[in-house]
């Protein structure tokens, strides 16, 4: 460890007590739990922001069979309205477009 | 060992299944003479469909965001461009946050190819091996002097994506089907993927965290780790983010030295 | 992070499950997990794509090793391009034999076609000419893979919507030839004869008359869908969207009355229905398996 990034023993145990009297005093934080910390106090909150749905989100499988949706074709830019993106700003009122910049 | 000549025929019938624009193999016809057109096109649709559904059940958050005809617009010119290496359909789509990143209709949403890596990090943690975290005893057990050469193992499933942007609140708002309301996405947010037995969990990271769980899964000591961490930041909360990692499951064993 | 089994070549020995016989089954979809586990079912099997299951660890794994504690299982390989004409992928072999090593299937089948070439893979299951130098190439890589497994292999037959001007045979004929010379069984999929039938213009009853039934140790039943070919004729897509026509019912009969009771199996992989129109297809073909008893001693190449 370079003499730039010190750290004193005294430092990392007094965080490792604190961390495992923590860990041995509290349960893990749910989801309304950790957005609630996470709203009064961002700055020290791991908060869960998504857990679990194994069943909703598992992946793609293979196939062996064909499939009777006709999507191959087209090289063409059609641009279309929908989706979630328009409820997300950024600053200067930009809001997520699928219009061309 | 290239195949004899005899064998020459999936050479000649696989370089139009992803290209639209070429005509059927000669090698090919329908029964009695008939014209290879659209039984030809049977295979191109089949294997572009399937490769545009297998990035859809990925990214199905991105797909949310962006609308179905979009995502899969978008993901066809992918598809065509980068086809999967593998046969495991789970490990495709690594390249796609890439190239959502470079996409030009995607330019207004800066933040996707983030939200699309968060996806790309669950899906991993989905099918990383099991492995049961370190526990508390096991650092308790640790020798205060010894503390600043503590390595901790990263567990299989344990995954970081940092963002300038809202990425973890963009992500989890479109994860299922219920209502997304207004989200500021310029609040920069780093994600802690995680399934500590069998569910895949996302936390958001504090400020400062990413940089010192990167540090730890990466083997670089607990000191190191630490007065990096505090150099950026003065006030950076060391004993939370111990907390914090410990109890998400993000390693799996301890050991010491410069591994 | 690692997402694929470590090859393993030690010296486990691979042990299966004794033969199930006339038995009907269903795919296994992970959304019908509960369903299944609840319902306290005896009867049946079920089937997974072996890919599915290459992952290091995770929920997959667990819902399988649910399933498998108690029903056989039947592991069905949907990307070995044995078909293909390059050398079967190492990796993927060696994470196959893993599987059948971990889970011990009663059945073990792969496809005639192809999937990947050169660093491409297709995700589809792609034809090839029936010819002597594909029959070489199919028998080298059977071996190949019933080498690595320590059993043999149930070889599928495909449905195709075109055929190659070079093929100098029959598939039937290309079949019964893989299936002498390397000793695997068969996977007859009575809805892919029917496409295949459909979208070339010839009888399924000749080909089933020609198959060799003998070698029959499973039957894949599925739904299909319609479309038109450039002169507007049908043609069939092998979809596996929705239940089993009533053709593909009556041709199942037919084999069954012939062959006798073998493990049949209900193929649903898209629009996937909830569990009971899943078991209900499958409650289907038990009602075939158990009401046709073969007619006499069936040779291979009686007529139908």
């Amino acid at each position: 460890m370079s003499a730039k990034f010190a750290v004193t023993t005294l430092v990392l145990a007094g965080a490792m007590s604190t961390a495992l009297a923590t860990l041995a005093a509290a349960a893990p934080l749910t989801k309304a739990e950790g957005d609630a910390a996470i709203a009064a106090k961002k700055e020290k909150c791991f908060g869960v922001a998504l857990k679990g749905q194994n069943d909703c989100a598992a992946g793609p499988g293979t196939t062996c069979q064909g499939t009777s949706t006709t999507d191959f074709q087209g090289n063409a830019w059609k641009f279309v309205q929908g989706g979630t993106c328009t409820s997300i700003e950024l600053p200067g009122g930009k809001k997520g477009s699928l219009k061309p910049v | 060992m290239p195949p004899e000549p005899d064998l020459g025929f999936a050479a000649a019938f696989a370089p139009a299944l992803l290209d639209p624009v070429r005509l059927a193999p000669e090698i090919v016809t329908g029964p009695n003479g008939k014209a290879p057109g659209k039984r030809y096109d049977v295979y191109r649709n089949n294997v572009t469909v399937s490769l545009i559904d297998a990035l859809a059940a990925i990214y199905p958050a991105v797909q949310r965001i962006t609308g179905i005809d979009f995502f899969r617009a978008m993901a066809r010119f992918h598809v065509r461009q980068t086809p999967p290496i593998s046969p495991l359909l789970f490990d495709y789509g690594r390249d796609f946050p890439a190239f959502i990143a470079q996409y030009e209709h995607a330019q207004m949403m800066p933040w996707l190819a983030d939200v699309a890596r968060i996806e790309r990090a669950w899906l991993d943690a989905y099918h990383a091996a099991d492995a049961v975290p370190v526990s508390p005893a096991q650092l308790a057990a640790v020798a205060p002097e010894r503390l600043g050469d503590l390595v901790l193992i990263p567990h299989p499933a344990a995954g970081i994506v940092r963002s300038q942007f809202a990425a973890v609140t963009i992500f989890a708002a479109n994860r299922d089907t219920s209502p997304v309301g207004r989200i500021d996405a310029a609040s920069p947010e780093d994600a802690l993927v995680t399934r500590a037995e069998f569910d895949v969990v996302v936390r958001h990271l504090p400020p400062g965290g990413a940089a010192v769980a990167s540090s730890l899964m990466s083997g670089r000591p607990l000191g190191e780790a630490a007065a990096r961490a505090l150099d950026a930041a003065a006030d950076f909360d060391l004993a939370s983010n111990i907390t914090g990692l410990i109890e998400a499951g993000a390693f799996t064993s301890i050991a010491f030295g410069d591994v | 992070m690692t997402t694929a089994i470590a090859p393993d070549m030690s010296a486990v020995p691979l042990r299966y499950s004794a033969p199930i016989g006339g038995v009907a089954g269903t795919s296994f979809k992970p959304e019908h997990l509960q369903a299944i586990l609840g319902a306290n079912q005896r009867r049946g099997f079920f089937e997974v794509h072996a890919e599915n299951y290459m992952g290091a660890g995770g929920p997959p794994h667990r819902a399988l090793e649910a399933i498998r504690r108690d029903h056989p299982l039947s592991l069905h390989g949907v990307c070995m391009s044995i078909g293909g004409p390059q050398p079967l992928d190492k990796a993927h072999l060696a994470r196959f034999r893993g599987l059948v090593a971990r889970y011990q299937p009663a059945l073990v089948s792969e496809h005639l076609a192809w999937s990947t070439h050169e660093t491409s893979f297709f995700n589809d299951l792609l034809p090839l000419p029936y010819t002597a130098a594909t029959l070489r190439n199919v028998c080298d890589h059977i071996d190949q893979v019933q080498d690595a497994i320590r059993r043999p292999l149930l070889l599928e037959n495909p449905s195709t919507y075109i055929a190659f001007r070079e093929s100098s045979m029959s598939e039937t004929d290309f079949i019964r030839t893989v299936a002498e010379r390397t000793g695997c069984g068969l996977l007859l999929d009575i809805n892919n004869v029917f496409v295949s039938a459909t979208n070339h213009g010839f009888s399924a009853l000749d080909y089933l008359a020609d198959f060799p039934l003998a070698r029959v140790g499973e039957i894949h039943l599925a739904g299909h869908a319609e479309q038109a070919d450039d002169e507007g004729d049908l043609l069939l897509i092998d979809s596996h969207d929705g239940p089993v026509a009533d053709a593909v019912w009556k041709l199942y009969e037919i084999v069954v009355r012939r062959r006798g009771g073998v493990p049949t199996l209900i193929e649903w992989d898209s629009k996937i229905p909830d569990w009971p129109v899943l078991q209900a297809e499958a409650a289907a073909a038990q009602a075939i398996l158990d009401r046709c008893r073969p007619v006499g001693l069936t040779g291979d190449r009686h007529a139908a």
